[in-house]
């Protein structure tokens, strides 16, 4: 099968979506521009005139204008560079897109999906690399959708957008040269179900998005120590699939959750209070999370190689759970001379 | 009216200097020991310099991600800006912000931050806190084109006027918003001085590529600013020369023609300026030279001082969540 990277996949998504259905457009910062936020809308004015549309820097304003056109009929796409910069737009998101097909009784819905997203590394800071998906998963009536790969990507997207809700579709930067294969033809996948990666019968480990791949690296190494994880990647966590959690957890009685966000009222926190409520006494040793401080991002690299958390700190996090004690990146065989605020080799900043 | 012969050498120290010191970062970059964005102002020093120079250290600044030129210009230490690029824990905001977050309190400049007209209304307030201690200070806004398209633009306009605050908006419209042309952001003939005076705030426009009338028309703002006339709102046309974000020419993405790129790069505020007090007898050859090897090796110092700077250590990361 041929292999697209998760930014190709997410342009293919949108551009089948564009084709098949009139009523959808996308606008947003750079939709039209010559970087096309970062190629995953790249032709599509070209293709689809005024369907796809720059904006004015008023993420606010446009995001009730793009609930306003949903009630009458369009399916809006509205995309943003970075979850920092749609802070400004949490008033209508959480008081108007949420809200209208409940207070007013079921008899409009917004079909909105809100592309936005998250990163770290190269000196972004405290207001540039924020991850605040629990904030969004906190409020009912919005759908959260963070996937890990290019396949999910497509599929999760096209779902996302035929979706009579309003979806947040949380993209992560380090994600988008990633390839996999992803078919040609449109799919859907599923919104709110979760994806085994790695089958295991010893620690369930559950992640979403980027972190979904620290999780795997951390897989394979805890093998070789004769722990048997099974990887879980939630792809939604609103809704948040439940069923397959207690399944997992069920099975290997240990439970860690990855979370690329801060660890306090997040959604390592709803996972491990769902697992408690639900499983009492399904679990063998005490849960861990794994997430990052809960401290703003520092800009400084020598700050920053403390603050995200990576395969490494799962292995030990696991290790310790079966009383063996920590090893070192070397120790574990996972040296890697690639610089720690920086997605691969090639990279040579800013983003 | 023509301005003396001490301040245009002021003015063009400043302008030399921003120049000056952007040039070396973008030169520098690419050793890639500054991990951080970067958003040269190169081309736009007109306007940091021209406003600045009617502030006294007394007065406050705030300002976006393209900062540089107004830290500098308002008198914030090189050295501590420096070693904040480079992520060293002498840095100005102890590494924590990097480029898009300066500040230096002794020198007025309350900070910089990246979300686009996130400053603005923060501004607001400052005026009103000076305003209600009774200080006569005047405070500062530097934004570009595009935060006049946010909501607290307005918002920030509206309560300044009503409460007759000692601010001054300086939006710098270098034409685009990253790679998006004012034609796709705001109507043709939106006129941004007609929104301000809606709002009964006093607005002027000016070149901002000509640092003197940047200073004059600033000049007048102050006055009233600090006689208790309320608001200002400023609007200077400039251009970047560089990249949005980077030490890179961007020619090659085609978002803004050769033509246009030529037509300010003719309009350079730094060499016009430079031509024109030569041809006033205010500067010679031999002078320039002198002034650029002062400021080189002021930036020497600086760049010294912030790569022999140790980085942070990992307690750092805890740091500064609260106040203690
Ligand atoms: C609220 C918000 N939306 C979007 C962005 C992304 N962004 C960063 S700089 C920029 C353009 C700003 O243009 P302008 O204010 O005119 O200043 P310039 O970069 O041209 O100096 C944008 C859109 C942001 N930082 N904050």
């Amino acid at each position: 099968m041929r292999k697209l990277t998760y930014a190709q996949a997410i342009l293919e998504a949108t551009d089948q979506c564009l084709a098949n259905d009139d009523s959808v457009y996308i606008i947003g910062l750079g939709v039209t521009d010559p970087k096309g936020v970062f190629g995953t809308t790249l032709g599509l004015e070209k293709k689809y005139g005024k369907r796809a549309m720059d904006m004015p820097v008023a993420e606010n304003g446009m995001t009730g204008i793009a609930i306003g056109s949903s009630l009458v009929g369009m399916r809006p796409i509205l995309t943003h560079q970075r979850v920092d910069f749609m802070i400004l737009s949490l008033d209508q998101i959480i008081n108007n897109a949420a809200k209208w097909h409940y207070m007013f009784g079921g008899k409009l819905k917004v079909p909105l999906v809100i592309r936005l997203l998250i990163g770290r590394g190269w000196g972004q800071g405290p207001q540039h690399s924020q991850n605040l998906n629990s904030i969004f998963a906190f409020v009912p009536g919005l759908k959260v959708v963070m996937p890990a790969t290019a396949y999910d990507a497509k599929g999760l997207l096209i779902s996302a957008i035929e979706d009579d809700n309003p979806v947040i579709f949380i993209e992560h930067r380090w994600l988008y040269g990633i390839s996999d294969n992803v078919p040609e033809k449109m799919y859907r996948e599923p919104l709110g179900k979760a994806r085994i990666i790695e089958k295991g019968k010893d620690v369930t480990i559950i992640s979403s998005s980027y972190m979904v791949l620290e999780a795997m690296r951390a897989g394979k190494i805890l093998k070789k120590y004769g722990i048997g994880a099974e990887v879980l990647d939630l792809r939604s966590i609103r809704p948040l699939d439940e069923e397959s959690i207690i399944r997992s957890v069920k099975k290997t009685g240990r439970l860690v959750v990855v979370d690329g966000a801060w660890r306090s009222f997040g959604i390592s926190a709803e996972v491990i209070a769902l697992v408690a409520e639900k499983g009492c006494g399904m679990l063998k040793s005490a849960p861990r999370r794994i997430t990052f401080p809960d401290t703003p991002t520092p800009t400084s690299p020598a700050l920053a190689k403390y603050y995200y958390p990576r395969a490494i700190d799962i292995v030990n996090s696991v290790r310790s759970m079966f009383g063996f004690p920590e090893k070192t990146e070397e120790g574990a065989g996972m040296v890697s001379n690639i610089p720690l605020d920086v997605p691969d080799k090639t990279f040579t900043g800013p983003f | 009216m023509k301005i003396n012969k001490k301040i245009s050498l002021s003015l063009y120290y400043q302008l030399l200097r921003i120049r000056m010191v952007e040039e070396r970062i973008a030169g520098l970059y690419p050793e890639q020991e500054m991990r951080c964005p970067v958003h040269l102002c190169i081309g736009q020093e007109g306007v940091a310099a021209g406003v600045c120079a009617n502030l006294d250290k007394r007065d406050y600044v705030l300002s976006n991600h393209r900062s540089h030129g107004h830290f500098l210009a308002k008198g914030g230490d090189l050295k501590a800006m420096m070693a904040e690029i480079y992520g060293k824990a002498s840095g100005c905001s102890r590494s924590k912000g990097g480029s898009m977050h300066l500040i230096d309190l002794s020198a007025g400049f309350l900070g910089s931050t990246p979300i686009v007209a996130g400053v603005i209304p923060v501004a607001v307030g400052v005026a009103l806190g000076t305003s209600m201690k009774k200080e006569k200070k005047v405070t500062v806004c530097f934004f570009g084109d595009a935060a006049t398209e946010e909501g607290v633009f307005s918002e920030s306009l509206n309560f300044a006027s009503l409460k007759k605050l000692p601010v001054i908006f300086i939006c710098e419209n270098n034409l685009y918003s990253v790679y998006s042309p004012l034609s796709v952001r705001q109507p043709k003939d939106r006129d941004n001085l007609a929104i301000a005076m809606g709002y009964g705030v006093r607005a002027e426009k000016g070149d901002g590529n000509d640092v003197a009338s940047v200073y004059q028309i600033t000049k007048k703002a102050v006055r009233e600013a600090r006689r208790g006339k309320g608001p200002s709102f400023l609007q200077f046309d400039t251009y970047r020369y560089r990249e949005h974000c980077g030490h890179n020419f961007d020619h090659e993405l085609n978002y803004r023609t050769t033509n246009e790129y030529d037509h300010w790069f003719k309009r350079c505020p730094l060499d016009n300026f430079e031509r024109k007090l030569i041809r006033q007898g205010i500067l010679d050859k031999d002078y320039i030279g002198r002034v650029r090897e002062k400021i080189g090796n002021e930036i020497d110092g600086a760049i010294k001082f912030a790569k022999g700077s140790l980085l942070p250590e990992k307690e750092e990361v805890f740091s500064d969540i609260y106040a203690p």
